[in-house]
């Protein structure tokens, strides 16, 4: 097992917050695997990049995070996750959820909710009661903490659907950390987004890695080397080369990779 | 920045309530599943009971024979025999009623249906649109009263099947219109485009290529109208009257299924004959709806 | 060319079905029923008495009006939490599944009985049962006529409700499962007030259809021309009431049936477009 997780891995990263061993994950059939015998670990405070294709179960991968895929019953996962050394298959889906947050694709808030209610949804989801002056502050302190403040601060009781998609996004983010989980899940944040908005989700994401480990999910390889500092390049369902960021890109020790980052294919 | 710091939401100091979450979550889908089940049970004791009580009436002379008299029925009762005669009175009835009021509603149903296809965005159209809708709704039992007023009170000064027709084909109207405006916008507006750049006259695009590629959508749309008046009754009474004899004259009053389920649960003697008719009817009523489901597989 | 306009002209003259329909209904309704309220004016609305004794005729419609909306409120009321449960089971619990759509196709067939079949099983089935229940010596009533709409009612407050809490995205389910939301949260906190004017809207229009039903509450519901007093009195509907006295009406008892056909009309009226109002603005 050691072996496996070395193989890929040249760093053998030091009290890791995920680590997965031997994880597969099939959609539908079993003997069709979208993700195949991965086995990685996660740094802390730290932003690791999923890359790859289109279809090359980037984006499986990282939902089996969070358990997501046990809301489709026809998904099948096997091979273990822990979070901080603990088996997240045996922790409640409630509980993984809230020290794992997700941001999705397209920026989703719940379009029922105001911008202040979208912020404390994670709490009012979990029936958490809370005094005004307490959810006051986490509203505030998250919204500060994706830049968003000083914009909305002033139409809190708008609903979130008003703003513009990056702002949508930062909103999403703003939701997902209102919880301080110890994982922030992204998948393509910014595949939605214009350039400005996707530079500010960035400049967000390294400003967000001091307190949070951040598993990103790109399509974009500048992206992955403008704020990643690790990356997985996987390929076909297979995790094909994991490493520091600056290293792969430089100076990749799979053919593959090297092929992808040099814009062969993709 | 500081002062937000003093308030701490430490995830292990949030009350876990996680068990209690997850009961009420499955007391709720338990509940859904029960109160579903309790929801569709009466559909299966209709059937049952129609099926349970309808069957033994039902013989040859059941489709072939008119409605006995109260005093043949009472006389069977009393002898603990089956009650003679049939429905069939009821059933040419309703084919001749139902399909004069086909006749009357599919073809101007299609072609107000093509109208609005074709004006989509006037205002003129938006009013023939929600007007329809506002036909869909009143009640059949007005639109009895409304045909009562025309047709028997001053056009064959009498009830008639036709009056019966005319209630019922307001009924269809708004069905088939709706229909035929979704079916068609449903087929590629490139076809019709095709057609008519060939220089094709507009009534023969209609013909030839938008009614035949909208068929199964528009036979769906009659289907149902034909499912939802076969079974009417309130209308009925206050047009065809009912007749215990066979009656092909649109002018005389006319006999239907449903009209006789109601007059044999009015004569106690009767009483038998209700299950048997129901069953009927209900078949009926079923398999046309199977048959238009079917066609929206197809499609 | 030509024949290009005679199809326009051909089309557009058989739009005009629907304006001639829709006015005639009006305008014979109106013009029928003004005797009746030129003779009692409002009181045919507000007055409780219904004498057709010649000489001493009196036609007041309220008691028709409260048995109809009493009826169709409870119907309403009994019917909201099957057609809630139902919606659920079908377009969020079991979704695209097979169970998922035998119980679609079984409340769809709820839609496909007859109205006077329903008035039978009501009448040899559920009436005897409520009888056995000990809740009413007879049976007859509000509370059967209710009960039998309620039933007749579910597939339309069914379908649309179900088909709009299909279409709440998958992204908003998800992204509250990701907050570590449970499923019967998420159904509260975003199903629901994502498809909620559509669920709304679908009640509306339930209501509407039972206002209007006639066979089934007048076989159920006791005909008996007083204000109902509680949940087991008997009543009468103002479709029944047409239905039972037609037969031998005419003159100034005629025209009192046309006006109560009139306010039916009405109600329905208002009640359809105000559900048709609610799906237009939720598709905007």
């Amino acid at each position: 097992m050691t072996n496996n997780l070395t193989n890929k891995n040249i760093d053998i990263l030091e009290n890791p917050v995920l680590k997965m061993e031997h994880l597969h994950v099939a959609y539908g059939k079993t003997d069709k695997y979208a993700v195949r015998d991965v086995s990685a670990t996660i740094k802390k405070n730290a932003i690791t990049a999923i890359m790859g294709p289109s279809g090359c179960g980037k984006s499986t991968l990282l939902r089996a995070i969070n358990r997501m895929h046990q809301l489709y019953p026809d998904i099948k996962t096997l091979g273990n996750i822990y979070l901080n050394d603990e088996d997240i298959t045996k922790m409640s889906a409630i509980h993984l959820r809230r020290k794992i947050g997700m941001v999705f694709q397209r920026p989703n808030p719940f379009p029922t909710m105001s911008i202040y209610d979208n912020v404390v949804a994670g709490y009012k989801l979990n029936g958490i009661r809370m005094k005004k002056n307490e959810r006051d502050a986490i509203v505030e302190k998250s919204l500060i903490s994706v830049g968003l403040w000083d914009e909305v601060k002033d139409s809190l009781r708008k609903k979130g659907t008003f703003l513009s998609g990056g702002q949508q996004q930062r909103l999403c983010i703003a939701r997902a950390i209102a919880f301080k989980p110890d994982v922030i899940l992204l998948d393509e944040p910014t595949s939605a987004l214009d350039p400005i908005a996707t530079s500010k989700v960035e400049d967000l994401l390294v400003q967000l890695k001091k307190e949070y480990t951040i598993v990103l999910v790109t399509h974009n390889m500048s992206q992955a080397a403008r704020i990643s500092d690790y990356s997985m390049f996987m390929y076909l369902g297979d995790l094909v080369e994991y490493g520091k960021t600056k290293m792969m890109f430089t100076n990749p020790r799979d053919k593959k990779t090297e092929e992808y980052l040099t814009g062969k294919f993709g | 920045m500081g002062q937000k710091n003093s308030v701490k939401m430490e995830a292990h100091k949030l009350k876990d309530n996680s068990a209690y979450r997850t009961l009420k979550d499955k007391v709720f889908l338990i509940g859904v599943i029960i109160v579903s089940v309790i929801t569709i049970s009466p559909i299966v004791l209709i059937i049952g009971k129609l099926v349970w009580e309808g069957v033994g009436q039902i013989n040859f002379s059941f489709f072939t024979e008119t409605t006995p008299s109260t005093f043949e029925a009472m006389t069977a009762v009393a002898n603990n025999e089956v009650i003679p005669g049939g429905i069939v009175n009821g059933i040419m009835g309703t084919f001749l009623i139902v399909g004069m009021a086909s006749l009357i509603a599919i073809p101007i149903g299609i072609l107000i249906g093509l109208f609005l296809y074709e004006n989509q965005q006037s205002r003129y159209a938006g009013l023939i649109r929600s007007l329809s809708d506002i036909l869909q709704g009143v009640p059949s039992i007005v639109l009895g009263l409304i045909s009562y007023l025309w047709v028997v009170k001053n056009v064959v000064q009498g009830y008639s099947a036709l009056a019966g027709s005319v209630a019922l084909a307001v009924m269809m109207l708004p069905l088939i219109i709706r229909s035929t405006e979704e079916t068609m916008k449903m087929i590629p507006g490139t076809l019709k485009e095709a057609a008519l750049a060939l220089g094709v006259p507009y009534y023969k695009v209609i013909i030839r290529v938008l009614i035949p590629s909208g068929f199964s959508g528009l036979a769906t749309g009659v289907l149902l109208a034909i499912s939802r008046i076969l079974g009417e009754t309130a209308p009925l009474m206050l047009t065809t009257l009912g007749n215990p004899m066979i009656n092909w004259d649109i002018t005389a009053p006319t006999s239907a299924v449903p009209l006789l389920i109601w007059n044999f649960y009015n004569d106690p003697n009767m009483i038998n004959l209700i299950w048997s008719s129901s069953l009927f009817l209900m078949g009926f009523v079923l398999t046309m709806n199977i048959i238009s489901k079917r066609l929206v597989a197809k499609i | 060319m030509k024949s290009d306009t005679i199809t326009k002209y051909v089309l557009f003259i058989s739009s005009l079905v629907v304006l001639l329909v829709s006015a005639g209904m009006v305008l014979s309704l109106v013009g029928d029923a003004v005797p009746v309220f030129e003779k009692f004016g409002w009181r045919f609305i507000i007055s409780t008495d219904w004498n057709p004794t010649e000489g001493r005729e009196s036609y007041g419609a309220l008691p028709f009006i409260a048995g109809t909306i009493s009826t169709s409120v409870l119907a309403l009321l009994i019917c909201l939490p099957m057609a809630f449960a139902t919606s659920l089971f079908v377009a969020e619990y079991f979704r695209k599944t097979y169970v998922s759509s035998i119980l679609g196709s079984m409340v769809d067939l709820l839609a496909g009985v007859p109205s006077i079949v329903y008035g039978l099983w009501g009448f040899y089935t559920l009436r005897p049962f409520i009888v056995s229940l000990g809740l009413d010596a007879q049976g007859y009533g509000i509370f059967t006529a209710g009960l039998i709409l309620a039933i007749m009612i579910i597939p339309y407050a069914t379908s649309i409700s179900s088909e709009i809490i299909a279409m709440v995205p998958v992204e908003l389910k998800e992204a509250a499962y990701s907050l570590g939301a449970t499923r019967y949260e998420v159904i509260m906190y975003v199903v629901l007030p994502n498809a909620r004017s559509g669920i709304v809207a679908s009640f509306i229009l339930a209501f509407g259809r039972a206002l209007g039903e006639t066979m089934a509450v007048t076989m159920l519901i006791g005909n008996t021309n007083i204000i109902p007093t509680g949940l087991f009195s008997t009543g009468n509907s103002m479709a029944s009431v047409i239905a039972n006295q037609f037969g031998e009406a005419d003159g100034l008892k005629m025209s009192a049936l046309i006006a109560i056909g009139l306010l039916l009309f009405v109600i329905t009226g208002i009640i359809n477009a105000l559900g048709k109002m609610v799906i237009k603005r939720m598709s905007r």
